[in-house]
């Protein structure tokens, strides 16, 4: 028996050096897997970054399949949304799927992101790091944007023309560039059938490339952790960082204990809430796209009011598309705006806590006021709440070269 | 060949100039693809006047219909709502209608050729929804002194019952007017000004 089991695993490793020899399979994996140290005090909000690439997949793997039923057609479309609803077999369940993975998505990304304001892990040498995950949050805007209109409900379609339209409020250019974009004067099936092949191929494409550069540029300077110093500063004889351990298996085992968990929360929404009283799938969706009536309460889905807000609180077209604009393009510029000499929120004094305490409170009421009716008390709420967002990154690049900052430790906490 | 031969300032003008011409022709061969984004003759074939019946339309009715894509309101005012006009014009931006897209044979308060008939493209000027007409005088959740008007659901502006912009809203202009004519009493075209207009 002992002898039959070690012919085997004989035969299997002359077929691992086979494949070696020819592609570097067992090198790829030591080097991003097993060789790779990890810092050993991870806590919860390193999940976000495994799980969001499982969302990538469920996303990928379900729009392939409603796009074998889906027709991306301005008389089709709603109807053939329907069709897969209620004719396809399990067809609502890979429904759902998608639109509950993109809700998912920008919960894991907003958490992701947080993560970073947190322990600074934007902060040198992963600034790189930082601008591409900015880019594929960017990408996944777009993304979600473009997959929102295809259902041609009354939502899409409006929705559609409010966002289109913001470019035209650029001087000059504006009228036509949306009319470049729509392909034709008003929203129409010419307009629908080029989201839709944006949706399917053009960003998906990207946002994978982005992934990989994030991945590599990861895999580069290694992970930050929540003390934010570097583990590779104290190594042992052999060269191996005191703090690290292999990704594979101690960070893949927690990884799939967190997959466990985010799918029964994603279980949970998908089967019996897919709706999130509108939250995910807004209720005037359910009504196809009408080009003469605009729904009485129009408001874009969740992940994107708070930036809704910003636009709704400034009284003016073009200052409010370009400081919607800026709320979202200064992020980019995080890992430069924050000049102080240590990363972690927890060496960092009072002061921070303060700044991104308030930041994510106006973050949240911006998300809140974003998705109300708008009274004029809300407006001017909207307005201090869009100065707090703003004054975070002006407070952040004149008080983090000064701010009191606590001694760090040599070796992680745990 | 020993690199000291190597002509450096040749080589750089060679890969500038390949560069340049590659950048040109890069540009070229772009456009027919950034111009197949743009609408197509299909698209904008389907542009013909637009014939609207009015006759049933009674006062204080607004009828929609469509002309180019764009919902073209048609609403038979009161003879009180053409008097109460004037009486927003302090909170209006621009109750002249100077900057506004409109016909040069309109002018005026009522903006319209018969001051009971209005014709507006509903396109809210900033994001292009539609408002809804709120015609009712008295105060309203988003306005205490309302006088009766258009209200953008999606980014609260306001306008007056001649389409015209309230001041401190994100639309910037009035809502625009197109060309239209009457062809009898009853009979507007859209699309079509009247005779010897421009």
């Amino acid at each position: 028996m002992a002898k039959k089991a070690s012919n085997v695993s004989s035969r299997a490793s002359a077929l691992l050096n086979w494949f070696d020899d020819r592609l570097p399979v067992t090198a790829f994996w030591n080097n991003v897997m097993t060789g790779y140290m990890a810092p050993k005090n991870f806590n919860f909000w390193y999940y976000m970054g495994s799980l969001a690439l499982l969302v990538l997949v469920i996303q990928i793997f379900s729009g392939i399949l409603l796009a074998m039923h889906y027709k991306p057609s301005a008389l089709e479309a709603f109807a053939s949304v329907e069709y897969i609803m209620r004719d396809v077999d399990w067809g609502w369940l890979i429904r759902y799927m998608h639109t509950t993975g993109a809700s998912f998505f920008f919960i894991l990304i907003y958490l992701h992101m947080f993560r970073s304001l947190l322990y600074g892990s934007h902060k040198a040498p992963r600034e790189l790091l930082w601008v591409f995950g900015m880019f594929i949050y960017v990408a996944l805007m777009a993304e979600a944007f473009l997959g929102y209109i295809l259902p041609w409900g009354q939502m899409s379609y409006w929705g559609a023309q409010v966002i289109i339209n913001l470019f035209g409020a650029i001087p000059k250019i504006g009228e036509p560039l949306t009319q470049w974009i729509r392909g034709d004067y008003f929203i129409s099936d010419a307009t629908l059938n080029r989201f839709f092949a944006l949706h399917v191929i053009a960003v998906p494409l990207a946002l994978l490339g982005l992934v990989l550069l994030h991945l590599v540029a990861l895999r580069e300077n290694g992970s930050n952790n929540p003390d934010g110093i570097e583990i590779k500063k104290n190594k042992d004889a052999d060269g191996k960082p005191l703090d690290g351990i292999p990704f594979h298996p101690y960070y893949t085992v927690k990884d799939i204990f967190g997959v466990g968990m985010f799918l029964i929360l994603f279980c949970f929404v998908l089967f019996l809430w897919p709706e999130a009283g509108g939250l995910f799938l807004e209720h005037d969706n359910f009504i196809p796209a009408d080009p003469l009536v605009t729904p009485q309460h129009i408001k874009p889905v969740w992940y994107f009011t708070p930036f809704y807000a910003i636009l709704k609180a400034v009284p003016d077209k073009l200052l409010g598309v370009l400081t919607m604009g800026a709320s979202v393009a200064i992020l980019f510029f995080l890992p430069w705006l924050d000049r102080s000499p240590v990363k972690s929120i927890r060496y960092k004094g009072l002061w921070y806590k303060v700044l991104l305490t308030l930041f994510t409170i106006a973050f949240i009421r911006l998300g809140l006021l974003g998705m109300a009716e708008g009274t004029p008390a809300q407006t001017i709420e909207m307005r201090v709440w869009t100065l707090v967002y703003f004054m975070f990154f002006v407070l952040l690049f004149f008080m983090s070269p000064r701010g009191k900052t606590k001694p760090e430790p040599d070796r992680v906490t745990h | 060949m020993s690199s000291d031969d190597v002509n450096k300032g040749r080589r750089r003008f060679l890969v500038a100039t390949t560069t340049v011409v590659g950048g040109i022709g890069v540009g070229f061969a772009a456009v027919p693809f950034i111009k197949s984004w743009m609408p197509s003759a299909r698209a904008q074939a389907i542009g013909v006047p637009v014939e609207v019946n009015v006759a049933k339309l009674k006062a204080g009715q607004l009828l929609k219909v469509q002309w180019r894509g764009q919902t073209i309101g048609v609403l038979h005012r009161t003879d009180a709502m053409v008097a109460g006009l004037s009486k927003t014009d302090d909170s209006l931006s621009d109750p002249e209608s100077l900057k506004a897209e409109q016909p040069e044979y309109i002018h005026g308060e009522p903006r319209a050729l018969k001051p009971e008939f209005l014709v507006l493209n509903m396109h809210c000027t900033h994001l292009g929804c539609i408002p809804q007409m709120i015609p009712e005088v008295g105060p309203q959740p988003f306005d205490e002194n309302w006088n009766g008007g258009f209200y953008c659901p999606c980014h609260k502006s306001k306008f007056d019952l001649s389409g015209r912009v309230y001041k401190g809203v994100p639309a910037p202009n009035n809502l625009r007017i197109p060309p239209y004519s009457f062809l009898d009493e009853h009979t507007l075209i859209i699309g079509v000004s009247p005779k010897g207009a421009v």
